[in-house]
C-alpha cells in the first residue's frame, strides 16, 4: 500500500465504478478519514454493504472548499474495528448505525446503543446517560408529544430549571425504508422517497432522481433541473415561514404566529399550483419532472409570490422590530461554531453557527450550475441565529425565484431513463430546507439496487439539539427545539 | 411600532377565514384531481394495465369482474389514469373521500359504486355528545409530517377549526378523541394503544391518510401495521397522501352531521 492512500474523488450527482472505489484495510479507513476530517472534510455517510460473510465500510467525505466529494471503502470487515468516533464525534451517529444494522462493532465507541431498533412495542433505547446527585432530577418526554408533531422521546438531566444534559431517543418513526430498497428499484420507492420526510418531498425526490440519473449516466433535461431548483425553494419557503410562526407562537407573539400559519399555505398553494399537491408529490421523477411550469401558469406563480412575500415582509417586520421576541431568543440555546463543526451540523443550524456551508453552493448540481444563491450566514449559534438565518434564506429564496422563474431553458421536462449501469456508486447531494440531504445507491451487476443508503438533514443535527440545551433553561426546550425543527421520521428511515 | 402597525395591517384585511361551509369551499388547486371515479363497465376484458403502474397496489383484478380500486390504499398519484387504455378511472375534482367503513372507499369489483360512499354522520347519542365540541388528541404513528402538517393547517386563521367546536389538545385525558396519521410503526404501537386507552370513553378514532388507512406507500413492510384500523377501531377514514385540508374539514364536520347532504360545492 502507499505511504498516502488517496480517495477517488467525485463530484455531487457523478458516479463511479465500484471497482474503482479504492479498497484499504478498515483500520486505513479510519485512520485516513480522521486525517480528512482533521483537515476539514465533512462525514456525508458511513455505512456498510454485505460482502460475503463480511460487511464492507463505504465512507463517503465532502471537500466543500474544493467542490469535490471523496469515497473510499474497506476491506470485508467480520466482528469489529477500532471506531472513528473517539477521534471525530461527527461518527458516533453513523457508527452506531452500522453496529444496528450489519453488527459490526466499533470498539471504543463511547456510546455504543441502538438508533431505531423496536422491541416490544418500543424502541430499544438501553439505558441513559445519567447525572448523579441529590439536587439532580430527570425528566422524561414523549414518545406521543403535546401538539401536532411526530413522536420521539427526550430525556432530560437537570439541576433546578437548568439542563446539564439532554439524551434523545428515536427511532419510533422507523418504517424500514432503507431495508425495502436492495433490489429495487420498486415500483413504491418514488413514493417512499417522497414520503422518507414530508415536508422534504422535493428535497428527498431530487436526491432520488439525482442518483437514479447518474446511475444510468445520464442527466434530466435542463428544463427539469430548472424546475427542480424552483421547487426547492418553494419547499424551503413554507418551511422556513412556518418555522418564523411556530417561533412566534412559542413566545406568545401571535399577529405573526397567526399570519405565518397562513403565509406558509400560500407558498405551498404555489407548489401546487405546478403540480397540484401541496407538497410537490410527483413533481420530481427520475428522468425529470412529471409536470412543466408554462408560462401563463409562471406568471400566476409570480403573482401569487409577490403578495405571500409582500404579507411575509409585514410579519417578520413585527417579529424583528419587537424588543421582547429578540430578547426571548438572544443567547438562548447555543451551539459554539466548534461545537458545530465536531459533530458536523448541516443546513441553516450549521449556518447559524457562522459556518459558510451550503450544498447549492459548495457542490452544484443541477440548475445550481448555472444560477447560485448566496450563502446566508448569521454569528452566535443560538436561537436568535437560527431565526435570522431562515428569514435571510427566505428573501434569498424569494429573489432567486423572481430571477429564475422568467429564465426558464427550453425543452421537455422528461427524458426516458436508460437502464441503470451494473456495479456503480452513485452520490447525490441536496441543500434540503433542513440541510444536505445525501442519498448513495449501490448497484448489483444487473444493475439492481445493492444497498441504498440515506442520510436525512436531521441525522446530523438532532445532536446539535442535544447539545443546545446544555446549560439552557428546561423552559426554553420548546423555542430552540422549533429553532432547529428537525424530522423525526427522517432520522428514523 | 408593531402594535399600531399590526392592527392597522390586520383591520384593513378584514376576516380571513374562509366562508365555507355556510359559503362556497376553496377551489383545488387545478392539476389535484380530487377523488377518483372507477367505471367497471369500461374496463376490457382481460385488462390488467393499471396494475403494475400502481404504487401501492391499490388497483387489483381478481377474476373476470371489472377491476377494483381501494382508494384507502391511493396516494392519488394518478399513475392509473395514464394508464388506463379505456378511460375507466377518472379524477373527479371532487374533494370530499371521507367514509365511515373500510369498504365504503373500495370501487368497482364485482358490484361496488363508481365513487366513494361518503361519510354518514355519527348517532343521535354520540352526535349530542360531540357534534358542538370535540377535542382530539393527534398521534403521529409513523407519519411523515405531510398529514401532520395538512391537520395543523386547519387551526390556522384560513381555516379556523375552533369555529366549529374541534380542537386539538395535548392530553388524552382532556380528549373525546384521537386523529391518527401513519402506518403505525412498530415503534409506536404500543404508545398508540396507551394513547388510546388515556382517551374517556366513548371516543372516536380518525384515520388521516393512505399511510392510517393501509399502510400508504409502505403497506407490507414488517416494521408496520398497515394503518391504525391493526390497533384500534377506527371510526372515520380520510383517504389522501396527504389528503386536502379541506378534504379533512369535509371528513371532521361529515362526522358531526355539521354538513346536509347536498353541501355546496358538489358540481366541484
Amino acid at each position: 500500500m502507499n505511504a498516502r492512500s488517496e480517495f477517488l474523488p467525485l463530484t455531487n450527482g457523478g458516479a463511479v465504478a465500484w471497482q474503482e472505489i479504492p479498497v484499504w484495510s478498515v483500520e486505513t479507513l479510519v485512520e485516513e478519514t480522521a486525517v480528512a476530517l482533521d483537515d476539514g472534510a465533512r462525514l456525508c455517510a458511513w455505512f456498510g454493504v454485505p460482502e460475503g460473510d463480511g460487511v464492507s465500510v463505504v465512507a463517503v467525505l465532502a471537500r466543500d472548499a474544493e467542490g469535490r466529494l471523496e469515497v473510499a471503502r474497506s476491506r470485508p470487515v467480520r466482528g469489529g474495528y477500532p471506531a472513528l468516533t473517539p477521534r471525530q464525534t461527527q461518527a458516533h451517529l453513523f457508527e452506531r448505525e452500522l453496529w444496528e444494522q450489519h453488527g459490526v462493532k466499533p470498539e471504543g465507541h463511547p456510546w455504543l446503543k441502538p438508533v431505531r431498533r423496536a422491541r416490544n412495542g418500543a424502541p430499544l433505547n438501553g439505558e441513559f446517560f445519567r447525572v448523579e446527585g441529590t439536587e439532580v432530577h430527570e425528566v422524561a418526554v414523549g414518545p406521543v408529544h403535546a401538539g401536532i408533531i411526530e413522536p420521539g422521546h427526550f430525556r432530560f438531566q437537570c439541576a433546578g430549571e437548568e439542563v446539564l444534559h439532554l439524551e434523545i431517543a428515536l427511532g419510533y418513526q422507523h418504517r424500514g425504508v432503507e431495508e425495502a430498497l436492495p433490489g429495487g428499484p420498486h415500483r413504491a420507492t418514488l413514493a417512499q422517497m417522497e414520503t422518507v420526510a414530508g415536508d422534504t418531498t422535493v428535497g428527498h425526490a431530487t436526491a432520488y432522481a439525482t442518483v437514479m440519473e447518474a446511475l444510468a449516466g445520464t442527466e434530466a433535461p435542463l428544463r427539469a433541473q430548472w424546475l427542480r431548483a424552483l421547487a426547492l425553494e418553494l419547499e424551503r419557503l413554507a418551511n422556513h415561514t412556518g418555522d418564523l410562526g411556530a417561533l412566534a407562537n412559542d413566545v406568545a407573539f401571535l399577529p405573526t404566529s397567526a399570519a405565518c400559519g397562513r403565509i406558509r399555505g400560500d407558498f405551498l398553494n404555489l407548489t401546487a399550483l405546478i403540480c397540484g399537491n401541496r407538497f410537490g408529490r410527483r413533481l420530481v421523477t427520475p428522468g425529470g419532472c412529471g409536470f412543466d411550469l408554462e408560462p401563463e401558469r409562471a406568471q400566476r406563480l409570480l403573482a401569487g409570490l409577490d403578495r405571500a412575500m409582500g404579507d411575509l415582509e409585514h410579519a417578520a417586520a413585527w417579529f424583528w422590530d419587537s424588543a421582547t421576541v429578540r430578547a426571548r431568543f438572544e443567547g438562548v440555546g447555543a451551539v459554539s461554531d466548534r461545537a458545530a463543526r465536531e459533530i458536523g451540523l448541516v443546513g441553516p443550524a450549521a449556518r447559524a453557527c457562522g459556518l459558510v456551508r451550503d450544498v447549492r453552493y459548495d457542490h452544484p448540481a443541477g440548475w445550481h450550475r448555472l444560477a447560485q444563491v448566496p450563502v446566508a450566514v448569521w454569528p452566535g449559534g443560538d436561537v436568535l441565529a437560527r431565526a435570522r438565518v431562515r428569514w435571510l434564506e427566505i428573501q434569498r429564496s424569494v429573489q432567486f425565484l423572481r430571477e429564475q422563474v422568467p429564465a426558464g431553458p427550453e425543452g421537455p421536462v422528461r427524458v426516458p431513463l436508460p437502464a441503470p449501469g451494473g456495479e456503480r456508486l452513485a452520490v447525490a447531494l441536496v441543500e434540503g430546507w433542513r440541510g444536505e440531504v445525501c442519498h448513495v445507491a449501490l448497484t448489483d451487476a444487473a444493475g439492481r439496487f445493492r444497498r441504498y443508503k440515506l442520510v436525512d438533514p436531521s441525522f446530523h443535527n438532532w445532536t446539535g439539539l442535544a447539545l443546545a440545551l446544555r446549560g439552557t433553561a428546561i423552559s426554553d426546550f420548546p423555542i430552540c427545539n422549533k429553532s432547529f425543527n428537525l424530522s423525526y421520521c427522517g432520522a428514523d428511515l | 411600532m408593531y402594535v399600531l402597525d399590526s392592527l392597522v395591517y390586520r383591520l384593513r384585511r378584514g376576516c380571513e377565514t374562509l366562508p365555507y361551509p355556510e359559503g362556497p369551499p376553496p377551489a383545488l388547486p387545478e392539476r389535484h384531481g380530487g377523488a377518483l371515479r372507477l367505471d367497471g363497465s369500461k374496463c376490457a376484458a382481460g385488462c390488467t394495465a393499471c396494475l403494475p403502474v400502481c404504487p401501492t397496489e391499490a388497483l387489483t383484478r381478481p377474476g373476470p369482474a371489472p377491476a377494483q380500486l381501494d382508494l384507502g390504499r391511493c396516494i392519488f398519484c394518478a399513475a392509473c389514469v395514464t394508464a388506463c387504455p379505456t378511460g375507466a378511472i377518472t379524477p373527479t375534482g371532487d374533494y370530499r373521500l371521507a367514509a365511515r367503513r373500510r369498504e365504503d372507499l373500495v370501487l368497482g369489483g364485482a358490484n361496488g359504486p363508481e365513487t366513494a360512499r361518503l361519510a354518514a354522520a355519527l348517532d343521535e347519542k354520540l352526535r349530542r355528545l360531540f357534534g358542538r365540541s370535540l377535542r382530539l388528541r393527534q398521534v403521529s404513528a409513523g407519519g411523515c409530517n405531510a398529514c401532520e402538517a395538512d391537520t395543523n393547517v386547519l387551526s390556522t386563521i384560513g381555516w379556523d377549526l375552533g369555529r366549529f367546536g374541534v380542537q386539538f389538545v395535548a392530553s388524552p385525558r382532556h380528549a373525546d378523541g384521537l386523529l391518527v396519521t401513519g402506518p403505525v410503526s412498530e415503534g409506536m404501537e404500543l404508545a398508540l394503544r396507551k394513547t388510546w386507552e388515556a382517551v374517556p370513553e366513548p371516543r372516536l378514532v380518525i384515520a388521516v391518510g393512505a399511510c392510517a388507512i393501509a399502510g400508504g406507500p409502505f403497506v407490507g413492510h414488517p416494521q408496520v401495521h398497515n394503518g391504525a384500523a391493526a390497533v384500534v377501531p377506527v371510526d372515520l377514514f380520510i383517504p389522501g397522501c396527504p389528503p386536502h385540508p379541506l378534504t379533512i374539514l369535509d371528513g371532521l364536520l361529515r362526522l358531526l352531521g355539521r354538513l346536509e347532504q347536498a353541501a355546496p360545492g358538489c358540481a366541484l
